[in-house]
């Protein structure tokens, strides 16, 4: 397997500013047991970047971190060059999340459930009825904004979560395997729906996934296993030595100290 | 949206930290009015004791005067501020709790990505669960009047204070207790090793003297349990009355509860991140 480990850093370029998300040298242990070992990554912004491992490879780890639940004790870790240690406040107010478990209140309605978020980040009652709407039909869901969230699809579910994510206008979105559990359709129109607000805001998105057909030509791959970045860099770059395959790319790179327990989980 | 880091929003403004605590509590309010449920049997319990327990040990046990009473009392008297305060500890507890472990852990994952302090977030949770044990306090309050449990009218206002002190208190007691023990995991066990003993080791159910004389070290137990000093604020606090002793030690627990919390939800401190690992926090 001959793909290069982590390309350079682009982060702070001056033509640029700094990378919607920046993680730098990060290694993080619970207990005796290395989760994260010297990670660094970049999410320039306007890209839309995969993260992808398969289970247990520490992305809802790495997200924990930049969220702020808990502490990257080494490293550095910036979001649109706001140090999430330093100026916590600064960083977390850019950034949008969505969670690998669903995290909307199933007996609010939508609007409720959105406005609720928006006070989070102190937007007024007010002004977040506002936000609501436009974020709720920015993912076409407006005529829903009544409705108790419970009676909603699994994957609605996920495009309110996405729309609550936005509704404080972030230039970092987060998104921690959104896809699990939503059957193919769904799942596509999710991608494609996010595909939309990069090229429409701008936004810098971090997707973790261990599904390869949700990442596209011109995507930046950032190959997680065990705690390590195995390679980084293009789609083109990632597939150059595998005849265009990215499956047979990314197996390698997670076969190759014998995880074989762990390459079943990528299908 | 935006390239440019919008600089000016890097600094919270003040108005964004009410707007912030009062989405806090609509939030908590409008789960509490969807949870009839919740609301019913946080009624029912303290009124099947003041119904049924205390009917059936008034002829047994008498209270002779004690302050903050200037008269003899019947037993539900008695055990109606206990009760005020198991309604405030069921609630203290089964929010925090709840709000740790049950489905609202990833309502708690989206409360902590405010961008507001943390100290913050969890005093404005706080205060949402002390605005609910209210609503159920006086409720339960307006149906015991029925049933020969009169405080003076000024005892009701008077109440209120002492209502926010130990709520607050039992509120941070259950946040500290839902982020340091990872095995009450079930509101069964909290109810058998945190909600009973604290109840029965208190002065709720019979006054101090009476433990005393038949049993010395459970009178020392009663004496160290901070659950004493909140029944015996809001008791003479229902009476118009203020008792420093009781004030200072919830005060103090009060406190002290809360910074623990503090610096156990504190990324810094790592409490979570040290235990368990990302699933510990789904």
């Amino acid at each position: 397997m001959q793909i290069d480990v982590a390309t350079p850093m682009r982060a702070g370029t001056a033509s640029e500013g700094p990378s919607a998300l920046s993680v730098e040298k990060v290694t993080h242990r619970f207990g005796s047991r290395l989760a994260l070992d010297d990670v660094s990554l970049d999410v320039p912004r306007g890209s839309f970047t995969a993260l992808l491992g398969p289970n247990g490879a520490g992305k809802t780890t790495l997200f924990s971190l930049v969220t702020r639940l808990y502490d990257n004790r080494t490293g550095a870790i910036r979001v649109l060059g706001h140090d999430v240690r330093r100026e916590p406040a600064a960083a977390l107010s850019r950034l949008g999340v969505v969670f690998q478990a669903r995290t909307l209140d199933l007996d609010l309605s939508v609007q409720q459930n959105l406005v609720y978020h928006a006070t989070l980040h102190g937007i007024g009652f007010g002004r977040a009825r506002q936000r609501a709407r436009e974020a709720l039909d920015r993912v076409g869901l407006v005529d829903r904004a009544k409705d108790k969230v419970r009676q909603l699809s699994g994957g609605q579910m996920r495009r309110i979560e996405i729309a609550r994510a936005l509704i404080h206008r972030p230039d970092l979105l987060l998104l921690d395997e959104p896809t699990v559990g939503l059957d193919i359709g769904s799942r596509a129109a999710l991608v494609a729906e996010v595909r939309r607000l990069i090229a429409s805001d701008g936004l810098g998105v971090l997707w973790a996934t261990h599904i390869i057909e949700e990442i596209a030509p011109g995507d930046r791959i950032v190959v997680l296993h065990r705690g390590r970045v195995r390679a980084q860099g293009s789609f083109a770059e990632m597939v150059a030595d595998s005849a265009g395959d990215l499956s047979a790319a990314f197996l390698a790179l997670v076969d190759e100290d014998g995880a074989s327990g762990h390459a079943g989980d990528a299908p | 949206m935006s390239f440019v880091p919008n600089r000016a929003a890097s600094r919270l403004p003040l108005s964004g930290y009410l707007i912030c605590m009062a989405g806090i509590c609509w939030r908590e309010s409008l789960r509490f009015v969807n949870q009839r449920g919740r609301f019913l049997s946080a009624l029912v319990r303290p009124l099947v004791w003041l119904f049924i327990f205390a009917a059936g040990f008034r002829s047994v046990l008498g209270v002779s005067i004690i302050p903050p009473y200037e008269t003899y009392i019947l037993y539900q008297v008695y055990v109606a501020p206990g009760l005020i305060a198991m309604i405030q500890l069921f609630n203290g507890l089964q929010s925090s709790l709840s709000m740790v472990y049950d489905r609202e852990v990833g309502a708690m994952r989206i409360l902590l990505v405010s961008p507001y302090p943390r100290w913050f977030l969890l005093l404005s949770k706080l205060v949402a669960g002390i605005c609910v044990s209210l609503l159920q306090v006086y409720a339960f309050l307006a149906i015991a009047w029925f049933w020969e449990v009169e405080a003076p009218p000024i005892g009701y206002l008077t109440v209120l204070p002492a209502l926010l002190l130990s709520g607050l208190m039992l509120g941070s007691m259950g946040l500290l207790m839902s982020s340091l023990f990872r095995q009450l995991e079930n509101f069964a066990s909290v109810m058998n090793f945190v909600i009973f003993p604290m109840f029965f080791t208190s002065s709720a159910l019979y006054p101090l003297w009476k433990v005393q004389e038949s049993s010395l070290p459970l009178w020392y137990v009663c004496q160290f349990n901070p659950f004493t000093y909140a029944v015996e604020l809001i008791r003479f606090a229902l009476y118009g009355q203020f008792e420093p002793f009781s004030a200072l030690v919830v005060a103090g627990c009060s406190i002290v509860f809360l910074i623990g919390a503090i610096i156990a939800y504190d990324p810094s401190a790592g409490l979570m991140g040290r235990r368990g690992g990302p699933d510990a926090a789904k």
